[in-house]
């Protein structure tokens, strides 16, 4: 993923790829080309930040000046199992069942 | 007037003379749907049965005298991405098609209390992301004004449905115009409350620090009672704000003698359509008549907002879309044979393209070696752009703009995204700095409606009512109805 300043590419169709597989995404084959030229597009446009001096300006953290929200620590009912596995796309013995993740 | 026409403020005193039942109400509802949808395609599902039952119960209640909360037995409609239990929620994506909540948003649970009737879910862009309810799986929504153009969006089914007279109130999500801009295409009212004014519990979270659910509805009077009904703390939303919440129907009083309205300079540029501005031009003359003193403003970072919107929003639904794993709920794969393979392959096929495209741009944005330039650099000029709001408000009490720089255009008009990003200039920077904000009719080009936008101070949401309420007692634009394609 380097960005390279040459025709304005600041990321290449192999970057998009790379970006699709930290995403869990895939860029299918036939959209790959445009897909690159428009997201570079975008990122073009964000070069126009550049010319914002933001020295010693702090990054937003909330719009509006609130702290951190606590309450008593109290045990309350949650979903039950049933409700849980309601929309599981497949279920096995009350758990989620899923392909296998170790060969 | 057909009853489908009513506000629901007016079909609440009807209920109560007993001039009309709940029950009947609601039928006329559907069948106008039944008539309508063909054309505009408003609704993702309905849900008539359960709308009839509540119906019944709610004339029951009033036939045993029983007082009635103003929304109690008035239908409405809900944006398909607020989780109501029992009801397909699908945020409009293949991934989410067949998901059964287990359980009510907050704003639906307060909805229920209230004894409201939801007649089903609208159609929006999917997940949220997008401004022409195009990006929806289940194809796009009709404008009602002019049935080739887009509703505007996300919200686009719930703006559409109260233009087509398909519901008398509905619910919106706003994340960077989502409630304002769809309204002010279909000539509706719609608030983006204060962020934390709403409980966001429930809404499927697409940009957590910009998402507010609003009202969407014919009259400000309507607006004010929804938002009634579904704002106040929430402990389930640890943003939620836990401030007192007035009654906004107090603030609906005709009177902005004295009223400091500002004009932002940067939202009357270039950019926005000659048409927009003439009838921008007009709202002022009539602010000005009705004793309003006009402040001129400027917002110097307003043209980097829609950059830094599409760093930050994003980045936040880079993240908040890593639950659809394809394991625990929404749409699977079958084609995968290992557990990472089917979570890639699930999401895939089961996001649109421009809902992977923003989960990218998100990933990009925050990755190791970029995210100083970007993430970063947009946090740190979002501050500038509420330091720009927070120094107007010095010299003003509201802000009027236009809502959209442009009316509403063509279906598949074909223009790339960077494009269409950039038409929310006017809306991003209210959601960036969370103040309440605004869109009512002011005008039509074309025969099509134009909007205005009035932004207000954070958790003043009173006074960006009362100037709406003002301006509306004195014009007649929310009374014209969308023809949709025909005499009607």
């Amino acid at each position: 993923m380097t960005a390279t300043a040459a025709n304005n590419l600041k990321v290449s169709q192999d970057d998009v790829e790379h970006i699709a597989q930290l995403s869990r995404l895939t860029v299918p084959a036939s959209e790959r080309e445009k897909f690159t030229e428009q997201f570079n597009q975008i990122l073009n446009y964000a070069d126009i930040l550049e010319h914002i001096d933001t020295t010693g300006i702090q990054p937003t953290a909330h719009v509006l000046p609130v702290s951190n929200v606590f309450r008593e620590d109290i045990v309350k009912p949650g979903s039950t199992l049933e409700e849980v596995l309601a929309n599981a796309p497949a279920v096995h013995n009350d758990g989620f069942k899923v392909p296998r993740v170790i060969e | 007037m057909e009853l489908y026409r009513l506000t629901a403020h007016e079909a609440h005193d009807k209920l109560v003379k007993k001039e009309i039942s709940s029950q009947e109400l609601t039928e006329a509802l559907y069948k106008r749907i039944e008539e309508t949808e063909p054309k505009v395609k408003a609704y993702v599902t309905l849900d008539k049965e359960h709308a009839l039952a509540q119906a019944a119960a709610v004339d029951a209640a009033i036939a045993q005298g029983k007082e009635i909360a103003p929304l109690a037995g008035v239908p409405g409609a809900i944006k398909d991405n607020i989780s109501t239990k029992g009801l397909r929620t699908t945020c409009s994506s293949k991934m989410l098609a067949n998901m059964v909540p287990i359980y009510d948003a907050h704003v639906i649970k307060k909805l229920r209390e209230a004894e409201t009737i939801f007649l089903g879910k609208t159609n929006m862009d999917e997940f949220a992301m997008g401004s022409t309810t195009e990006t929806s799986f289940f194809g796009p929504t009709h404008n009602p004004w002019n049935l080739e153009l887009i509703p505007g969006g996300s919200s686009g089914g719930s703006a559409a449905a109260i233009a087509a007279g398909e519901a008398l109130w509905a619910l919106g999500s706003d994340t960077g115009g989502s409630i304002r801009q769809p309204a002010s295409f279909n000539g509706c009212v719609g608030i983006k409350p204060t962020y934390g004014r709403v409980s966001r519990y429930g809404c499927v979270a697409f940009a957590s620090s910009l998402d507010q659910i609003g009202p969407i509805t014919r009259d400000v009077t309507d607006a004010a009672l929804v938002l009634n009904c579904i704002s106040g703390k929430d402990a389930m939303d640890a943003t939620s704000l836990d401030v007192p919440v007035p009654d906004f129907t107090k603030a609906l009083v005709a009177d902005v003698k004295g009223l400091r309205i500002g004009l932002p300079a940067e939202f009357y540029g270039e950019g926005t359509a000659r048409v927009v501005k003439d009838e921008l031009d007009k709202a002022v003359e009539i602010y000005k008549k009705l004793g309003a003193e006009i402040v001129p403003i400027s917002l110097p970072h307003t043209k980097y907002a829609v950059i830094t919107y599409y760093i930050i929003a994003p980045a936040e639904a880079s993240a908040n879309l890593a639950r659809f794993d394809g394991v625990r709920y929404g749409y699977r794969s079958q084609q995968a044979t290992s557990a990472p393979e089917m979570t890639t392959q699930s999401r895939t096929e089961g996001f649109g393209l421009e809902v992977r495209r923003r989960i990218m741009l998100g990933t990009y944005v925050l990755s190791s070696g970029y995210y100083d330039a970007y993430y970063k650099k947009a946090m740190q000029v979002r501050t500038l752009i509420c330091q720009d709001y927070a120094e107007a408000f010095k010299k003003c009490d509201v802000l009027l703009t236009p809502t959209s720089p442009v009316p509403a255009y063509k279906i598949d008009s074909q223009m790339d995204p960077l494009s269409i990003y950039m038409l929310d200039v006017t809306t991003i920077p209210v959601n960036m700095a969370g103040l309440p904000g605004i869109s009512l009719p002011c005008g039509f080009a074309d025969g099509l409606p134009i909007g205005m936008q009035l932004i207000g101070r954070a958790l003043d949401e009173a006074t960006v009512l009362r100037a709406a309420y003002t301006f509306e007692q004195a014009t007649e634009f929310h009374k014209v109805y969308a023809k949709l394609g025909g005499k009607d």
